[in-house]
Formats: C-alpha cells, sequence, structure tokens
C-alpha cells in the first residue's frame, strides 16, 4: 500500500517536473521572458479592448481626422476620423487569433497526415511525401493567394487558405521525429502487447515528437500573422473596414506621403507581436533542446 | 553524378505535372460564372452561352485539364487572358525577366550582408558585436517585408528624395525593393552562418590551419566558412522560393510590372488562365532553382560528390 503510493507520487512529480523543467529552463533566458511578457500584455490588451480603447473601432469623426499622434489619440486618426490606437486593439483580435487558428488547424492536419507517412512507411509514405513535394515546390505565399482566390475573402476563409500552406512543413517535421522514434524498444514494447496502430500513433509516438511541434507551431503563429497581413495588404484576406493589422496598412497606404503615422503604427504593432512570438519560440527551442539539458 | 543530375530533371517533369493539375483544379472550384465576369451583368443569355462555348466551358473538368495540359506542355501555346485579351506567352516573356532580376538581387544582396553579420558574430561569439548582429537578425525577421518597404519609401523617396518609389525603369528603381525584400534572408541567413560556423571554428583542423601559420583571413574563409557552407545553401535555397513569392507582394507595392503583380492583379479579376499559367511558370523557376542548389551541395562539398560517383570509387576507399 505504502509502495504504491510512493511510486504514485513518484510518477506525479517527475510530471510535473518535466513540464516545470522547461519553464524553469525558459526563465533563465531574459530574452524568451521578456517575450512571453509581452505578448502576454498584447493578449490582455486584445481581449479587453472593449473596455481599454478609447473609441470604437468604426467610430468616424471626420472633423479629426489625419490627426499626429496626440494625448487624445494615442496614435493619431486615419482618413476618416477613426482612432488608430483603438483599431489597432480591435484588429489584434483578427490578426492574433488569426494566427493561432490557421497553425492550430495545420499543426493537427500536418499530425494526422505526418505520423501516417512516418508510421507506416513503404508506399504510403512514399504516395504522401511526392505529394507534399508538389505542394512545395509552389512558393507559399502563391498557393495561400491562389487558394483564398478559391474561397473567397473573409476571416474564416483566410484561417483555411493559411493553414494550407502550414501543413506540409509540419508533416514533414512529424514525420523526421516519427522515423526516429518508432524503432525505439517501448513502441516494440507496444506492439507486442497488441495495441493498435491508432493507440500506438496517439499515445506513444506523437507525445515523443511534440517538443519540435511546440517549438514550430509557436514559430508558425509569427509566419501565419505577416503571411495574414500580406494578403490582406493585396487586397484578399479580411476587408475593411474590419481593423485586421493588414487591412489597415493596405488602406492607408495611399496617405503615406501626408499622413505616414497611418502606415507607421499597423506596422510597428505586427513588428512588436512577431518578435515577441519569435523570442518566446526560440527560448522554447533552447529550453526543450536535450542538448542543452542541465 | 550525371545520372543524378538526370535523374533530378526526370524528377521535375511529374513535379510541374502535378502543380499545373492541382492549381487547375483549384481554379475550376472558384465561385462565380466566368462569362458573367468578363461580359459583366448585363450580358444577354445568349452572349454568355457563346461565351462559354468560345472559353471551352461546357466541357467537362477532364476535358478542360487535358486541354489545358496539352496546350501548356505539348503545344507551348499558354492562351489569352479572359481580361486584357492579350498574349499570356507575351506577358510572361515580358515580365520573367524583371521577377527574377529582382529576385537575384533580393537574394544575392541578403547573400551578402547576411553571411557576413554571422561570421562576424561568429568570430566575435559573446561579444557585443555579436550581439548587435543577432539582434539586427532578430528584428529582421519580425518586421514584416510590405511594412519595411512603406517606410523605405518614406525615408528614401518622399523625405530624401534619392531614390524612385514606384514603376520601372533603370537599375535605381530595384534598389528599394530589393532592400525591402532581403531582411527576411539576411536574418536567417545570418542565424544559420552563425551557428555552423560556431560548429565547426572550434574542430581540429581549423587550430592546424591556424598553427601552420595560414593568415587568419584565410582560415576564416576557405577552411572554416567552406566547411559550414551545406546548411547555409539550403537556407539559400529555401529563400530563393520564399522570395519568389514574397515577390508577389513587393511587386505590387512598388507597382513593378513582374509576374508577381501580374498573378496578384488576375487573382483579383478572376483572370484563370493568367493565374494557373503563372503558377506553373513559377513552380518550373523554383524547381530550376532546388535543383540548382542540389548541384551546388555536390560542388561544394567532396563527401556528398562521392555518394552519387562511381561504384568502383567507393570499394576502392573502403579496402
Amino acid at each position: 500500500m505504502l509502495n504504491t503510493m510512493a511510486g504514485k507520487t513518484q510518477i506525479k512529480i517527475k510530471k510535473k517536473s518535466e513540464f516545470m523543467r522547461t519553464l524553469k529552463q525558459m526563465s533563465y533566458n531574459k530574452l524568451a521572458v521578456f517575450g512571453a511578457i509581452v505578448f502576454a500584455i498584447e493578449l490582455i490588451l486584445v481581449i479587453l479592448a472593449p473596455l481599454i480603447a478609447p473609441y470604437g473601432y468604426a467610430e468616424m469623426d471626420m472633423a479629426a481626422a489625419y490627426q499626429p499622434p496626440s494625448w487624445a489619440h494615442l496614435c493619431g486618426t486615419d482618413d476618416l476620423g477613426r482612432d488608430i490606437f483603438s483599431r489597432l486593439l480591435y484588429g489584434g483580435r483578427y490578426s492574433i487569433t488569426m494566427g493561432i487558428f490557421s497553425i492550430g488547424i495545420s499543426v493537427m492536419l500536418g499530425i494526422i497526415i505526418g505520423s501516417t507517412a512516418g508510421y507506416f512507411g513503404g508506399k504510403v509514405d512514399n504516395i504522401i511525401m511526392r505529394f507534399l513535394d508538389i505542394i512545395q515546390s509552389l512558393p507559399g505565399m502563391l498557393l495561400t493567394i491562389v487558394i483564398s482566390a478559391v474561397l473567397g475573402s473573409g476571416y474564416i476563409n483566410t484561417i483555411l487558405s493559411l493553414s494550407v500552406n502550414g501543413i506540409p512543413g509540419q508533416a514533414r517535421m512529424l514525420r523526421a521525429q516519427m522515423m526516429r522514434v518508432r524503432g525505439s524498444e517501448y513502441i516494440e514494447a507496444a506492439e507486442s502487447i497488441n495495441c493498435s496502430k491508432f493507440r500506438i500513433i496517439a499515445k506513444h509516438l506523437i507525445p515523443n515528437s511534440f517538443s519540435p511541434l511546440i517549438v514550430q507551431a509557436t514559430m508558425g503563429v509569427a509566419n501565419m500573422i505577416i503571411m495574414a497581413a500580406g494578403l490582406s495588404f493585396i487586397g484578399l484576406g479580411v476587408q475593411p473596414p474590419a481593423s485586421e493589422w493588414g487591412a489597415m496598412l493596405s488602406g492607408s497606404r495611399q496617405f503615406i506621403r501626408s499622413s505616414p503615422h497611418m502606415v507607421f503604427f499597423p506596422g510597428l504593432a505586427i513588428a512588436i507581436t512577431i518578435l515577441a512570438l519569435n523570442l518566446m519560440g526560440d527560448g522554447l527551442r533552447d529550453a526543450l533542446d536535450p542538448k542543452l539539458k542541465r | 553524378m550525371l545520372r543524378y543530375i538526370l535523374k533530378r530533371i526526370l524528377w521535375m517533369i511529374p513535379i510541374v505535372l502535378g502543380v499545373a493539375i492541382i492549381v487547375f483544379t483549384l481554379m475550376s472550384f472558384c465561385p462565380g460564372d466566368p462569362a458573367t465576369i468578363i461580359l459583366g451583368s448585363t450580358a444577354t443569355e445568349s452572349d454568355l452561352t457563346a461565351m462559354r462555348e468560345e472559353l471551352g466551358l461546357n466541357k467537362t473538368y477532364i476535358e478542360r485539364l487535358g486541354t489545358f495540359l496539352y496546350d501548356t506542355f505539348i503545344r507551348f501555346d499558354f492562351g489569352e487572358s479572359w481580361i486584357t485579351r492579350t498574349s499570356i506567352k507575351a506577358a510572361i516573356i515580358e515580365r520573367l525577366p524583371r521577377t527574377m532580376l529582382l529576385t537575384i538581387a533580393t537574394l544575392g544582396l541578403s547573400t551578402l550582408i547576411g553571411i557576413s553579420l554571422g561570421i562576424m558574430a561568429a568570430i566575435n561569439q559573446g561579444n557585443w558585436k555579436d550581439n548587435f548582429c543577432m539582434a539586427f537578425a532578430l528584428i529582421g525577421v519580425s518586421v514584416p517585408d510590405f511594412w519595411l518597404a512603406l517606410l523605405l519609401i518614406l525615408l528614401f523617396s518622399v523625405k530624401l528624395g534619392w531614390l524612385p518609389a514606384m514603376g520601372i525603369g533603370g537599375l535605381q528603381y530595384y534598389i528599394l525593393p530589393a532592400m525591402a525584400g532581403c531582411m527576411g534572408g539576411i536574418a536567417a541567413l545570418a542565424r544559420q552562418t552563425r551557428s555552423s560556423m560556431l560548429d565547426v571554428i572550434r574542430a581540429d583542423y581549423i587550430t592546424t590551419a591556424r598553427s601552420k601559420g595560414v593568415p587568419e583571413f584565410r582560415v576564416i574563409t576557405r577552411h572554416a566558412l567552406k566547411n559550414a557552407f551545406i546548411p547555409i545553401i539550403t537556407i539559400i535555397g529555401t529563400h530563393f522560393g520564399k522570395m519568389l513569392g514574397g515577390a508577389m507582394v513587393i511587386e505590387t507595392i512598388f507597382a513593378i510590372p513582374g509576374m508577381g503583380s501580374y498573378i496578384v492583379t488576375a487573382v483579383n479579376s478572376r483572370d484563370y488562365p493568367v493565374v494557373q499559367v503563372g503558377a506553373v511558370f513559377l513552380a518550373i523557376v523554383f524547381s530550376i532553382c532546388m535543383l540548382g542548389v542540389d548541384l551546388i551541395y555536390a560542388a561544394v562539398d567532396p563527401r556528398i560528390r562521392a555518394q552519387y560517383g562511381k561504384k568502383s570509387r567507393k570499394v576502392k576507399v573502403n579496402a
């Protein structure tokens, strides 16, 4: 009785320590902590946008159009007199969720495709990989543009077209990871006690292939946010008057000579978000790197 | 080696065909009736029917796909744009060189700056020069290229008036677009160069080279960099593809009439034939570049060359 209890607590401690170890390792990295804090602040600002934003995102005031930054309008106003700071807060809801959801979808589909290819190997692997080869020989942005032309513009459709673009990369990485762990003894053990293939993939292979996936997903969110903004910028993606950051940039392009602040702040918002995510991703990669384990 | 090159070139055929089929299929799922888009909503029903007949839209999907593949790859007839009614082939001949020039300028700039920064960071590991290079790289990956493009226009053409903001003309029209597009490449290359230089710089053969009195510059360029080059080439190759894709946004901003802006305009006006042929062309260019990367691997690294070399040589080495 005492023995089993001791065993249980030990297992518990070990499980906790793996997660805590990563966090602790990350906390040594000042830049990663800085990135995480910036991103957290940004998330809070964006979630609480209706409470924080001084104006509505579509609130027009033609008398106050084209104003440079001031205390009344922190980032100035645009051509219709809308407060750019408020619009940025609301726009962050589009940009950040688009990044997270699209990478989420592509990770899930990437796991399914990659683990199928990696576990079964042989012909299945060959067919899947050649198909991914074909998709990847289209430059990423081109594929996204074509798919979003087919699906049409809008929030959900943009997420879908972005996630298709991310699938090959995720699938490839998971496959490589699977190939590495497939020959391990614990997989052999699971096979020998007649575990189903699904169970082996879901319970043994995927959790053991997870850490590079998490790193790539964190960096992927940053990439997706840039691509989403780029899509809106060339007129696909989320359409104005929605205040998605890329759409705001695209709308203010023609006023670059007279009111440069209209171009400056939306881009700055994107750049800060991407920087924070990249710092976090770097820290996470170092923390999860077995070579750097202490 | 020759066998390998031949195999790689043959492998490009199914890839390009696959791309053509995928793009064609995607475009055929596009919502909306092309005949209505071309003639406008005021067209009569008989006009629409005649137009559909002319575009071959009343045939089945398989028939249209077959015609498309046959025309493009066997007859080299790329058809004409639905909107402007001009030959796509002529447009591509005119536009592709501009996109290639832009991509190569961007890639060249980012290779030059990226590798130099990476080397500087690696040989000064830990001090302020290293930190400066890595901070620069970090900011480089975080700045979206289209925003950087706007800021550069603001600085160099609006405020200082040194460079033209848009259009094409002499080489000076490509400076700002290349600067805007190169940041991502610089960042990735600087990081990769630094880490692979750090891997080799403590190797014994570097110490040997130094101790026998090889000048430091030669140690870095000939002994260290050459051995660190394989992963760097991979990054250059993948960035070629990214820049081809990124050219779509950059060309749109700077109003450069290249392949990128051609495709973006075509997507927005639902000009399917242009999108299809344009995508296939970019895929071909990209595949050729990836083939080039693989060949450069072999040229740079004798170990890889030996893998594809003759069997007898391998046996000799083993014996």
